[in-house]
């Protein structure tokens, strides 16, 4: 039993819903160690005793990834319609309203173009804090215009995962957003440039069966919880619970269904690494 | 007869028992009843349109998942001839939740593939509720290049409470097996036609459903979620399933307003489990008709037409 094993197997049971807390102090969601603030962002918010992958917002890894020269951010005026007139404990618009304004961000991804090592990319990333990361219409159409922009340039694309899967609130929209971002990714795939898929915590649901999964590569953080069904969702329906590390990104490496885990700090150097060795023309 | 009533079928069925029973009279000499059972049928027509006319979305819900429902292989038989079945992903293992294979689909050569329920404990367990493992679709995905091999369009029938979730299922990689097949089937070369005629669940129903033409039977389900799951996570209490299949808008009629399929196949008076073979005959035309239309498209076309359908898919608003 080795000791991350432990560690994921907490996560999963308490559940870090937050991401970093505000304050001076910081305790580590797995191993507990009380952490400096202002360190723990230096180390981009990776625990440097257990080297636990902290949540963090888009912000952090589009800074981590692009270049400061040359970014453009697309599409930030798209905000999501309610199709069904959805209403949970909330009516769906006043749902959206809430998250804009806590977030500063029209939904739940930000697609740029920049450059990664004065390379030019199309990056998307998503964002948990805006409604769990969930998909609904605005991150379909966000992420195909995206692919489109990808596909026609050509570039390499680069999407960051963090997503509790589809949203609800949209019904069968959502759903379908799946089959159109995949659809769009087919004429990508016709071009020779790389599409690599990053997946950090979580990466569930439609989110992971659709793009996340179809990366010509596919990178994942340290640790993340990676996979179709939730956790909670299994235990019900086998009624047992689940073996340690299970839906890992170690135990995703382990079956075969991730080429490499890659750590925060070492994220921009590989993907870097990763468009040099297979960028069409040398 | 009936092992199985819902609800609002009970009323119906005691009339239509109890015009069996007069007509069980008649044909046992009985004079004088051909006015009560001609009252009766007339009856049993105005109650049964008044129920279907207004039925709620969860009693729709009901409906799909109907244990005398037509299911997949019933389809398939009452349809195709020469139907050969096909097993295994040539991976891991055959997922008897999935049924693919070669048939005639009337004037065509097709592979069709769909979700199997099982009808009684038995051969639920041996389709697992027709909640497939990745190699379930790791086999349609197998046979759908197969067909594409040999020129043949795809046909699947889509009826499935969802993707397992089990650990198996998500070691061998339930998602990068729904995931490939929606790649695929974005860009398979052959025409697709897919037909929700149940429970379309989620993520697991879209793997055999990215196609030209999507069509769902009057009474089939389409959703992101189960209602039981959207109550249990939204709404805190999965016994408002009800509310929350109305709240889903999960209906063929729902969803061909909102233009995210493409047309709805009838059903008898009653549901397809009314009658078996005239729902048969209706998916068997429409199908025909839609392979009609697009086996004369060059592949390319057909393609681009399928991937631009997708990419209009969703609604926004852009300041
Ligand atoms: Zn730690």
């Amino acid at each position: 039993m080795t000791p991350w094993f432990k560690r994921s197997r907490e996560r999963l049971t308490t559940t870090s819903k937050r991401s970093i807390p505000d304050g001076v102090w910081v305790k580590c969601d797995a191993c507990g160690e009380i952490l400096y603030r202002k360190e723990l962002d230096r180390l981009l918010n990776v625990c440097p005793k257990c080297r636990y992958h902290f949540r963090v917002p888009s912000d952090t890894y589009i800074e981590l990834l692009l270049d400061s020269e040359g970014r453009t951010e697309h599409d930030t005026g798209l905000q999501a319609a309610d199709p069904l007139k959805f209403r949970d404990t909330i009516k769906y618009p006043e749902r959206v309203a809430k998250n804009v304004q806590a977030s500063g961000m029209s939904d739940a991804v930000r697609c740029l173009t920049g450059n990664i090592d004065s390379r030019h990319v199309e990056l998307a990333v998503m964002d948990f804090s805006f409604m769990g990361g969930s998909v609904g219409s605005v991150v379909g159409e966000k992420l195909c215009r995206a692919i489109t922009r990808a596909t026609k340039a050509p570039s390499p694309l680069i999407t960051v995962a963090c997503s509790g899967g589809m949203r609800m609130q949209e019904g069968v929209f959502s759903l379908m957003q799946m089959a159109k971002v995949s659809a769009v990714l087919a004429r990508l795939s016709r071009v020779p440039q790389p599409f690599i898929s990053v997946l950090t915590n979580p990466t569930t649901g439609g989110t992971t069966a659709s793009f996340a999964m179809l990366g010509d590569v596919c990178v994942a953080e340290p640790q993340a919880l990676i996979g179709f069904a939730g956790p909670r969702v299994i235990k019900q329906t086998i009624g047992q619970d689940l073996p340690e590390g299970f839906q890992s990104a170690e135990f995703l490496l382990e079956h075969g269904f991730l080429d490499m885990i890659v750590e925060r700090s070492e994220m921009k150097k590989n993907i870097s690494t990763l468009l040099d060795l297979l960028s069409p023309n040398e | 007869m009936r092992d199985f009533t819902l609800d609002f079928e009970r009323p119906i069925c005691e009339l239509e028992d109890k015009i069996d029973e007069l007509e069980r009279l008649a044909d046992n000499g009985q004079t004088g009843l051909d006015g009560e059972i001609e009252r009766l049928r007339k009856k049993t027509d105005k109650l049964r349109s008044e129920v279907y006319s207004r039925l709620t979305r969860w009693q729709c819900v009901q409906l799909a998942r109907h244990p005398a429902r037509p299911y997949t292989l019933d389809y398939i038989n009452r349809i195709t001839t020469d139907f050969i079945e096909l097993h295994g992903d040539r991976s891991f293992q055959d997922d008897r939740a999935i049924v693919a294979g070669l048939a005639r689909w009337g004037p065509h050569r097709v592979a069709v593939i769909g979700q199997q329920k099982g009808r009684g404990t038995r051969e639920n367990l041996q389709r697992n509720f027709a909640m497939s493992h990745p190699e379930g679709y790791r086999k349609a995905l197998r046979v759908m290049k197969l067909s594409e091999k040999f020129g043949l369009p795809v046909v699947t029938l889509i009826d499935t409470p969802g993707a397992y979730p089990g650990i198996g299922a998500e070691e061998r990689g339930q998602a990068a097996a729904i995931a490939d097949n929606l790649l695929a089937m974005a860009q398979l070369k052959v025409p697709i036609v897919a037909v929700i005629i149940g429970e379309g669940g989620s993520g697991g129903a879209l793997a055999l459903g990215v196609a030209d033409r999507v069509y769902m039977s009057e009474y089939a389900i389409y959703s992101v979620i189960s209602p039981e799951g959207c109550a249990s996570i939204l709404f805190r209490d999965a016994s408002r399933a009800s509310q929350a299949a109305e709240a889903l808008k999960l209906t063929g009629r729902d969803l061909l307003e909102y233009k995210l399929i493409d047309g709805l196949i009838d059903e008898p008076p009653g549901g397809a489990h009314n009658d078996p073979a005239s729902a048969a005959k209706e998916v068997a035309e429409v199908v025909t008709a839609a392979l009609d239309e697009l086996l004369p498209l060059n592949h390319e076309e057909r393609i681009e037409k399928r991937i631009d359908k997708y990419t209009r898919m969703g609604t926004w608003i852009e300041k």
